[in-house]
């Protein structure tokens, strides 16, 4: 928090006692805050052994491990194609022909401007596929032109003088892309393509609206089971922390890389939009930060 | 064509209530989002964890399993109100923790000599933020804003599968009337590009009025 010190004085003996005052009544009012959800919970009787016993049983533990991995493998199939996607939307918004230009400018606009949802029913219910290519379909079509617009912003923010150079040269314009600008481009903008990938990631949970098999969809099989007296809360208590945890993971992960990137030397020779951190896409959102 | 025109009130019912969700939970988000952050930015340090943790957490969870959390686990616990107050609250929440970054980036853009020199004519920390600082960082936070929102407009389709009347809902409606299922997602999609496109233009009007380049 060094850079918003800006905002206040270095606290003198009489404001750190009122900081601290601050601070204990804070933590008390946060305390009373959790001690009363805690309250609820054991009051509701979410902590009863019937409620927690389906966890000891193999058979539901087996569901929620299916659960994980059709929820990985959901993912690693739309980050894949979300990639394959973005590289050739993004191919198209660079060519140098007119038309292909328009036309991927048009797809890549329209989709981002679209809710994932919309796409997964649509391929869903219009064109009445399964569950799960519907999920995959959806999330590649709209992550894969976000990452258009992330791979065409990380190329074009490659200095110009390199693109120049390699044109003295003599190289066409395919060997520029791909000798000079791309490599240049890709480390740059490695964090902001996984940090793209944790909202794939998220996204795949979408696919519990769809009756999509993947972890939500278990912990819902669970919860409503009436033998074990419709655990939901348990449910959610042991979901979540594993999904909230995977997205921190990568999240965590991107921000390494964009940490080590703003590191290493040979970055600096790479405009990157890091811009303002009030910049927008294109062109700058701040690489890491995650996105809605 | 006559997907629309026949059934125009299924279709207005669903914009509106689209429309209602994206109001009412900006609001929450935005009043949320700046609460986070002059926590993020206060001198108390219980404060600050609370709103690294509240954004950290929120930005991080599928936004499916939140409202899988509010809309059916909380009336376990007795708390019954409509599903539209769950969804914003959902909603608001989730954005919130967006928001709150947005502003606590558009702090950081205000250069270090304005608070430094609010400081030494002596106002206190809530002058400084409120007089001096967040009225700057409010020019240069405008685009960010925007395009949360607008992904505001876009999550909130995830309510209507929890049966909250909304727009992308209406496709439930006309399929068991047997209208082909093409053009009924064609007019929906008709639907979030007007209110998505609205929210864009409007943040892009205020931003001419207000924005300045840093």
């Amino acid at each position: 928090m060094t850079e918003a010190t800006a905002l206040y004085d270095v606290p003198g003996p009489h404001a750190r006692r009122r900081h601290a005052l601050y601070g204990v009544l804070s933590v008390a009012v946060l305390l009373t805050l959790a001690a009363w959800i805690l309250y609820l919970l054991f009051e509701t009787g979410q902590f009863t052994s019937a409620k927690w016993m389906p966890f000891a049983y193999q058979g539901v533990q087996e569901l929620l491990l299916r659960g994980l991995a059709d929820t990985l493998v959901a993912f690693a199939i739309a980050a894949v194609l979300s990639l394959a996607l973005g590289v050739v939307l993004a191919t198209g918004r660079l060519s140098d022909h007119r038309p292909v230009r328009r036309l991927a400018t048009v797809v890549v606009e329209f989709f981002r401007a679209m809710p994932v949802l919309v796409m997964i029913f649509f391929v869903f219910v219009a064109l009445k596929a399964r569950p799960l290519p519907a999920l995959v379909a959806g999330l590649t079509l709209y992550n894969g032109s976000v990452l258009a617009e992330v791979f065409r912003s990380g190329v074009q923010a490659v200095e110009r003088g390199q693109r120049e150079a390699a044109f003295a040269l003599g190289m066409r314009k395919t060997q520029v892309m791909a000798n000079v600008l791309v490599p240049q481009a890709v480390r740059a903008m490695l964090p902001a393509v996984i940090s793209q990938l944790v909202v794939v990631l998220k996204d795949t949970s979408l696919g519990f609206l769809i009756t999509c098999e993947e972890f939500l969809h278990a912990g819902k099989l669970i919860a409503s089971n009436l033998d074990y007296d419709l655990p939901f809360i348990p449910v959610v208590m042991v979901i979540s922390p594993i999904y909230i945890g995977m997205c921190m993971l990568l999240s965590w992960f991107a921000g390494r890389v964009s940490r080590r990137e703003q590191r290493s030397p040979r970055a600096e020779a790479v405009a990157h939009a890091t811009a303002g951190p009030g910049a927008l896409l294109p062109g700058g959102e701040p690489p890491m930060a995650p996105r809605p | 064509m006559n997907v629309l025109t026949d059934n125009f009130a299924t279709y207005g019912e669903g914009f509106l209530g689209t429309l209602e969700l994206t109001v009412y939970a900006s609001l929450l988000a935005l009043a949320l989002g700046f609460v986070m952050a002059s926590f993020r930015v206060a001198p108390v340090g219980s404060l600050r964890f609370f709103g690294t943790a509240w954004v950290t957490v929120l930005r991080n969870t599928p936004l499916t399993l939140l409202f899988f959390a509010v809309l059916l686990g909380l009336p376990r616990f007795g708390l019954v109100l409509p599903f539209e107050v769950f969804a914003v609250l959902a909603l608001g929440c989730y954005t919130s923790a967006f928001i709150c970054e947005v502003l606590r980036s558009g702090i950081n853009t205000v250069p270090r000599g304005q608070g430094e020199a609010a400081r030494s004519l002596g106002m206190t920390f809530g002058q400084t933020l409120s007089l001096v600082v967040l009225p700057q960082a409010f020019r240069s936070v405008i685009p960010p804003i925007g395009s949360t929102l607008i992904a505001l407009a876009k999550n909130s389709a995830i309510a209507g599968a929890f049966s909250v009347t909304e727009l992308l809902g209406t496709y439930r409606t006309l399929g068991e009337l047997g209208y082909d299922a093409v053009w009924t997602f064609v007019w929906i999609a008709v639907g979030y590009l007007t209110i998505t496109l609205a929210i864009s233009a409007l943040f892009h009007l205020l931003e001419r009025k207000f924005g300045v380049v840093r």
